[in-house]
């Protein structure tokens, strides 16, 4: 397991006080390292969210790792649910659980189940893998909020693909009919899916007008710039009587040279080679590191 | 030796082999040609080959409205969510109406491996058998595979084939003729008989050998089209062997030990003992990992054979 670099760091305690670059580049070679582990998963996806993911689980929500089940908390639904990798290396970087069980991705018997499983694991808010159903769950929470008058956020991500199924709309229909100031959706806008560019495959653009025509405010933010997405979550709450979506320009693949833009990045696993070239890409500035160095050799 | 081969590699190989001989052929996919294989007809054929996006309710539906229109539409996507997500759209828009739709559901069962129980179909026998005027096909090869697209393309009407992901061994030499709907003994045995499906069918032959070993003869029945049942066969083995072990990657409520159970019940009652995913969810794993897990090994398969023949009535 030591093999793996996964480390001990992690990032516990009040939100605001971590650096945000540090922690993404480390979530990132978590993914990597658990996809190659694993031998199948899906990295592009989970790079593609990792700032976001990053922000929100280090920075943005209120919760507490030793209390996952606390009424009070923000709740965040990976409606996009394959990109598991990346959710479960911030909640065990968050201090949820060991991060040397990421090592155990998609095994037999292993709590980090291919796609998350609610209750399986602490932190996982909803069972999620069939793309669509994330998001509908996710407005139910918020309903709950309002039925309960709690101060807590719901936060939703979508992928750009995953738009294309019918049930997505249903769910923004009723965000915006019950008036759910309290839910903020995000999308990875990374502008792939897995056939290849979403506007060849099933164009879901314009995504910002349709959500506008559906009655939810929309920020536009740089999906791999903390500050963007900072600003565009604070309009969002200030925003009331009607949800908002945070619309992330982001790059599917985003920090591994040979996996950005790159379709086939989708659900493939990095080989020995291609797993060190990639920690390469994601060394922290200044290491050299030991990955770096065996980069070297294997050229 | 026949071949090796993933029923959903030869399923997109001879979609590809047959774009020409049938112009009307429509494929269609969700965002998974890849993965189900239909990128090999979308290769050959691409002005014929529609993705629907991830919107798998959509294409099932659209894939009715060609088939009104004269085409003859294999639409392909994830058994979860074929069979799972658009069975609604199957009963209500393709089966209600006859329509001439090819649902061909890629990675059915457990064998999906590690991306776990949201992936893993273990209920869409069940699911699409309980549907009036719906052929349900389980091929168990690579020639199989193929024999049944053809068959689906000459036979009028709404079919669902189930495929799955892994690599199962060759059964049948290429070019065998199969009987349409018919049964296929694959070998004789008087004591007891193993009615299999899809990947279990090389499995039962195993437990055949390991009865043979104790001179237990099995009868192996290689099921591939569930419905409609080829009652004759199966009534014909629980008289002749007297009791019935099914064999399916399905849950055991329902599916083939279902259709077995409840045509029996009916005429010639026998001990029929089910080999199946005993009512409950999948998890990630390496399928060869999860077939063991789940009970699904020839092991199994010749225990329950010796527990059906204990349970027959003197
Ligand atoms: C209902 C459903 N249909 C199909 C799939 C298979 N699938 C998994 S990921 C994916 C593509 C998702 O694309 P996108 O939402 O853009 O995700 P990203 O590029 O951000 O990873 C598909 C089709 C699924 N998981 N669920």
């Amino acid at each position: 397991m030591s093999q793996l670099e996964m480390g001990r760091q992690q990032w516990t305690g009040p939100a605001g006080q971590f650096p945000l670059a540090d922690i993404a580049r480390q979530l990132r070679r978590d993914v990597i390292n658990m996809v190659w582990a694993a031998k199948s998963g899906h990295p592009g996806g989970s790079l593609s969210s990792t700032d976001i993911l990053t922000y929100l689980f280090y920075h943005e929500m209120n919760l507490d790792p030793q209390q996952p089940d606390w009424p009070d908390r923000d709740r965040f639904v990976l409606s996009k649910g394959h990109a598991a990798p990346i959710l479960y290396a911030a909640l065990a970087r968050r201090g949820y659980f060991d991060p040397e069980e990421l090592s155990t991705l998609r095994q037999q018997g292993s709590r980090l189940q291919g796609h998350p499983h609610y209750g399986s694991l602490p932190g996982i808010e909803m069972s999620t893998g069939s793309l669509g159903q994330g998001g509908s769950t996710a407005v139910g929470m918020a309903l709950a909020g309002k039925l309960d008058k709690k101060d807590y956020r719901i936060f939703n991500l979508w992928g750009d693909g995953e738009l294309e199924e019918g049930i997505v709309w249903e769910s923004v229909m009723a965000a915006a009919h019950y008036k759910l100031d309290n839910l903020t959706g995000f999308v990875d806008w990374n502008g792939l899916q897995i056939d290849g560019p979403i506007t060849q495959v099933m164009n879901p653009e314009p995504i910002d007008a349709k959500f506008r025509a559906f009655g939810w405010h929309v920020e536009l933010a740089d999906g791999h710039d903390f500050e963007s997405i900072g600003r565009a979550i604070a309009n969002a709450k200030e925003t009331k009587g009607r949800p908002t979506l945070i619309l992330c320009r982001t790059v599917k693949g985003k920090g591994v040279s040979f996996m950005e833009n790159e379709a086939g990045w989708h659900g493939s696993a990095p080989n020995d080679a291609q797993r060190l070239q990639a920690l390469a890409d994601l060394a922290d500035p200044g290491t050299s590191g030991e990955p770096a160095a065996q980069k070297e050799v294997n050229r | 030796m026949a071949e090796a081969i993933a029923t959903r590699a030869a399923y997109g190989r001879c979609l590809a082999c047959i774009s020409d001989k049938y112009p009307d052929l429509v494929v269609m996919d969700a965002d998974l040609s890849k993965s189900t294989m239909t990128a090999d007809f979308k290769k050959v054929a691409p002005e014929r080959f529609i993705n629907a996006g991830i919107a798998e309710n959509n294409m099932i539906c659209m894939a009715g409205g060609l088939a009104a229109s004269g085409k003859v539409v294999f639409v392909s996507t994830f058994a979860m969510f074929a069979a799972g997500r658009s069975y609604e759209q199957i009963l209500n828009t393709l089966a209600s109406s006859g329509l001439n739709v090819k649902v061909a559901a890629t990675h059915a069962g457990l064998t999906v491996g590690e991306d776990g129980m949201s992936h893993q179909m273990v209920t869409d026998i069940a699911l699409m058998r309980s549907i009036p005027d719906l052929r349900v096909m389980v091929p168990a090869d690579g020639v199989e595979t193929e024999a049944m697209v053809e068959e689906a393309i000459r036979t009028p009407g709404p079919v669902y084939i189930r495929l799955g992901r892994s690599k199962v061994p060759g059964l049948f030499e290429a070019g065998t003729e199969f009987e349409p709907g018919k049964i296929r003994t694959l070998r004789e045995g008087s004591n007891v008989t193993l009615a299999a499906c899809g990947i279990m069918v090389d499995l039962a032959l195993q437990a055949a050998d390991m009865l043979a070993q104790e001179g237990i003869y099995a009868r192996v029945l290689n099921v591939s089209t569930i419905k409609p049942l080829d009652k004759e066969t199966v009534l014909e083995a629980a008289h002749q062997t007297g009791a019935i072990v099914t064999c399916e990657e399905h849950s055991v409520l329902g599916g083939l030990g279902g259709a077995v159970a409840e045509t029996v019940a009916e005429s010639w009652p026998v001990p029929v003992l089910r080999v199946g995913i005993e009512d409950q969810f999948g998890q990630s794993g390496k399928p060869e990992e999860l077939l063991e897990l789940y009970g699904l090994t020839a092991h199994h398969i010749a225990e329950k054979a010796i527990k059906a023949i204990s349970l027959k009535r003197a």
